[in-house]
């Protein structure tokens, strides 16, 4: 700090400078206290014994990480064997989160065209309109969405009094529902990002491309789509990222069968497993894969940065 | 008696391997009307934010009335800014602008309201004292910037091209109530501008800068008659450049062999040599004659009407293009496309300059 | 004549458009006219009443949620107030402090909890808490609390910080103002619709929390959304519909300021 206030004689040109520090210093203490200590202690936390009841034992152990790949029998001596269970939860987690972030652009990426290419107040409205849902509880929009595809919920009643189906169709509880539901909450997040770049396309890209005999798709494919790229990465990001951790949407939406890694950690906590160093080393792997995700795409954005 | 206001020794600003202001000196005289001159990005803007201390300087020092001021933040000098764009506060009206650097000096309510009201007048906005920046057109917002720098009575007022974002007419207009203020008032003035016209109507002296460099001070007589480098010819009005070879420099007189292969002398720039220089001739004191009795010689290549004056290119045997300002009335004779004619010119017209 | 070839319309993406704001909307409206639903059922419609409201403010659990919402409400003011806080420094630091040792990972910082899934951020609190022997309550909520809004507060007040140029406070630092003043004075008042808009969804935020909360909570303790998910997981009866449509409404009515403030302040520029 002591540097930062020598230099504070008008040092450059920005008027709070040699301050930044200081004013950085709140973000520090809560950010660094209530986010990145705790996820180093759970990371020291997953490489601990487990108590019988819940607790733990500070004792080092890879219990945890063994017990998430292998599978070495009832009483632990058996030979390894690759454990399917956690890895088959996970494969799910991730198909699930890819069929919501396929569904998500197939339907994101028009309605976020068509409203970057309204001008002026109609813009900003169709923009409200998208956005809104997105800041209505999450809860609530998972619940509404599980009562409305209930067996006897508004959908199938719909359906069975204009005669199209004699019998309710079952979503409940299935791959798809949680499909359906994760899509349903993150469909904001696709179409805010890919307005965004659209919003930034210089259209004249299109008349060039149509004065040189284009027609619409290939210019769709070889124009539009390389300049939005950005915004579609950014939107399958914020799509995909949070579908991969969500616990609401497959807890209230899915069934035994539909169990995804948001599920399997909150069991290790508050359910019935009480595996603490479990929970903990499930939540680092997963950590892991959203970092490896979000440090991919950074890489993309400073490409396409550079350009 | 003359004092230095601004005293700029060797001042020099890097960012980072950029030099964006090269080794400058120069000393600003009191109750000056001063002006620096340049292209865009040459370093006239930041020498001037060197002066109100939003730039550091590298390396030199900056005296205010013989005080060191390089060390000091902006709001410990006695010097104010007009704004490019001028800055007003969105959120205040015209009387708290222009009160808000007197409150900021300690002056009580009474005393800092009184000298609102002498400073609107003086800038004629006393009737718009309530209203707020957007309400008002850019002419006026361009006063309240006036007013609002002039409030706490600067020892010198920085001007940052305030006068860049008004239209022509009015632009016209506000210089000479500038100049006037100025000399009502007895401020030292640092005017900012890229506009040479401006700079020549308005200023006691100009500083010419390019790259970062001094090129030339003085008055907009000595800049425009008597250009001391090839920059400040060509960027001050139009010239014409003519390559010359100088056998000979003395008592400030070169004598030069023309491309024509005549012998001229003219009066030379401090620091001309000899050797491959230039002849800078401005195109209204060149005259066309019979080929005979000429200077040089050469073919018009080209007309370009320019309203109450014509431009007349003639293209010489070496392929130098010379052009020559003619005015348009019946009795001038202006050669067609193709004819051969002379050019003359008097020796207080051409001045060798330095490369 | 020739027809025009208008090159920013794609045939069928109006639909899709149309679509989309249907999925969006329909489960909403539904559970919004359900609530009105005068029946004890949640499958048949018994016409049109206001009793499920009545059970809620005046019925056997109204307490509960009362109590729930009180918290909820509480917590979320106070999370919204000190995140919001700490996102205006830090976007002071970020915009208007030039470079700093340190700049690029305070920036990272202050995105990492969008960056960290919430029911890592949970777990890891969890954790934290129980290790610190801290004895989880509302004061664990409201801490967690101010650390997911701190990214949220952050944005619409660095993006109203970005469009405000420096030039103002650089002409109230010519005019004699210490850099305080130029804050207090010029940029604060400048900044008054960012920093409302950035209060305004932390406020959101805290107040739609789930995961994070269920996890930090202390043993009794409720906030809205974890005593909704509480009664859900017994199944959905009628009053619920009738809690949602309300915190339904709730959030409505705060984006909608949120996005008015957020015009008022560019129409004003």
């Amino acid at each position: 700090m002591a540097g930062a206030l020598t230099t504070s004689k008008a040092s450059n040109n920005s008027t709070y400078a040699g301050l930044g520090n200081l004013l950085m210093l709140p973000s520090w203490l809560v950010i660094g206290f209530f986010l990145v200590l705790p996820v180093g202690m759970m990371l020291i936390y997953s490489f601990l014994t487990k108590e019988f009841r819940g607790g733990i034992i500070w004792e080092f152990s890879l219990a945890a990480y063994d017990q998430f790949f292998f599978d070495r029998g009832l009483f632990g001596d058996d030979p390894a064997r690759i454990e399917w269970t956690y890895i088959k939860i996970f494969w799910r987690s991730i198909w699930q989160a890819g069929v919501a972030t396929f569904f998500c652009l197939l339907i994101g990426f028009p309605t976020a065209w068509f409203i970057a290419t309204r001008t002026g107040n109609s813009r900003s409205i169709w923009l409200f309109l998208i956005t809104i849902p997105y800041w209505v509880n999450l809860l609530i929009r998972t619940i509404s969405m599980k009562f409305l595809i209930r067996d006897t919920g508004p959908l199938n009643e719909f359906l069975i009094s204009t005669g199209i189906i004699s019998d309710p169709i079952h979503i409940i509880n299935t791959n798809f529902a949680v499909q359906l539901g994760l899509f349903y909450s993150y469909l904001p997040f696709m179409v805010l990002p890919i307005y965004a770049s659209v919003e930034r396309y210089n259209f004249a890209l299109s008349e060039a491309a149509a004065d040189l005999y284009a027609s619409r798709i290939t210019t769709l494919r070889q124009i539009i789509l390389p300049t939005v790229k950005p915004g579609i990465i950014a939107g399958c990001i914020l799509v995909f990222v949070p579908s991969l951790g969500a616990f609401l949407a497959p807890d209230l939406l899915g069934g035994a069968k539909t169990f995804m890694i948001g599920s399997l950690i909150e069991e290790q906590f508050k359910g019935n497993a009480g595996n603490w160093p479990f929970g903990a080393a499930v939540s680092m792997i997963l950590l892991s894969m959203v970092l490896i995700v979000l440090t991919y795409y950074a890489r993309q954005q400073s490409k396409s940065g550079e350009r | 008696m003359t004092d230095v206001a601004v005293d700029i020794s060797n001042v020099t600003k890097m960012y980072g391997s950029f030099t964006a202001l090269k080794d400058v000196s120069l000393a600003i005289q009191d109750n000056e009307f001063f002006t620096l001159l340049g292209p865009s990005g040459c370093g006239k803007t930041t020498l001037l934010r060197t002066i109100a201390g939003f730039e550091d300087i590298t390396k030199g020092a900056i005296r205010l009335y013989g005080d060191n001021i390089a060390d000091l933040p902006p709001n410990k000098r006695p010097v104010n800014t007009v704004f490019q764009q001028y800055a007003l506060f969105p959120h205040m009206n015209v009387t708290d602008n222009v009160k808000f650097g007197l409150l900021r000096l300690g002056q009580d309510e009474a005393t800092a309201s009184a000298r609102v009201g002498e400073v609107l007048e003086l800038v004629q906005l006393t009737q718009f004292a309530d209203r707020l920046p957007s309400q008002l057109s850019g002419g006026q917002q361009q006063r309240v910037a006036l007013a609002r720098a002039l409030a706490p009575n600067p020892k010198v007022l920085l001007l940052d091209e305030p006068l860049s974002a008004l239209d022509l007419k009015l632009r016209q207009a506000v210089r000479l109530e500038l100049q006037q203020i100025q000399h009502e008032t007895g401020i030292t003035f640092i005017f900012v501008t890229h506009d040479q016209e401006e700079a020549l109507t308005m200023s006691d002296r100009i500083a010419v800068i390019a790259d970062g460099r001094l090129q030339q001070v003085g008055s907009a007589r000595e800049i425009y008659e008597a250009p001391s480098n090839k920059f400040v010819a060509d960027f001050i009005g139009e010239t014409n450049l003519i390559d010359v070879t100088v056998t000979d420099i003395s008592n400030g007189n070169a004598t030069c062999t023309l491309p024509s292969g005549a012998t001229f002398t003219c009066p030379a720039a401090d620091g001309a040599q000899k050797g491959a220089g230039h002849l800078s001739v401005r195109p209204e004191r060149v005259a066309m004659t019979k080929p005979a009795k000429s200077l040089l010689q050469g073919k018009a290549s080209r007309q370009i009407y320019l309203g109450t004056d014509m431009h007349v290119e003639v293209t010489l045997d070496d392929q130098e293009v010379v052009t020559v300002r003619v005015q348009n009335s019946e009795t001038t004779h202006i050669p067609s496309i193709g004819e051969t004619v002379g050019l003359n010119f008097e020796a207080g017209a051409a001045r060798l300059l330095v490369d | 004549m020739a027809k025009k070839l208008d090159i920013r319309r794609f045939p069928g993406f109006l639909p899709v458009t149309y679509l989309c704001l249907f999925l969006l909307y329909a489960p909403l409206i539904i559970v919004m006219i359900y609530s009105f639903n005068d029946s004890n059922s949640i499958t048949n419609w018994g016409g049109l009443s206001l009793r499920w409201y009545v059970d809620v403010f005046w019925g056997v659990e109204s307490e509960k949620f009362k109590t729930a919402a009180m918290n909820s409400l509480l917590i979320a003011v106070a999370a919204a107030i000190t995140s919001t806080s700490i996102a205006t420094m830090a976007a002071t630091a970020m915009l208007r402090a030039g470079k700093f040792r340190g700049k690029s990972i305070g920036f990272a910082l202050i995105n990492l909890p969008l960056m960290v899934p919430e029911i890592v951020t949970a777990v890891a609190l969890l954790i934290f808490f129980s290790m610190i022997g801290f004895t989880t309550g509302y004061l664990t909520i409201l801490l967690a609390h101010i650390v997911f809004c701190i990214p949220f507060a952050y944005l619409p007040i660095a993006a109203r910080m970005q469009s405000i140029e420096e030039v103002y406070e650089q002409a109230a630092l010519d005019l004699y103002a210490s850099r305080l003043d130029a804050f207090r004075l010029i940029l604060l008042p400048l900044m008054t619709p960012g920093i409302i808009s950035g209060f305004l969804l932390a406020f959101i935020i805290s107040l739609d929390d789930f995961i994070i909360t269920n996890f930090v909570k202390g043993a009794g303790i409720e906030t809205l959304p974890t005593a909704i998910f509480g009664a859900v997981k017994q199944g959905i009866k009628p009053n619920i519909m009738a809690i949602s449509t309300l915190l339904l409404l709730v959030s409505v009515v705060f984006v909608t300021l949120s996005y008015l403030v957020g015009r008022m302040g560019q129409n004003k520029k």
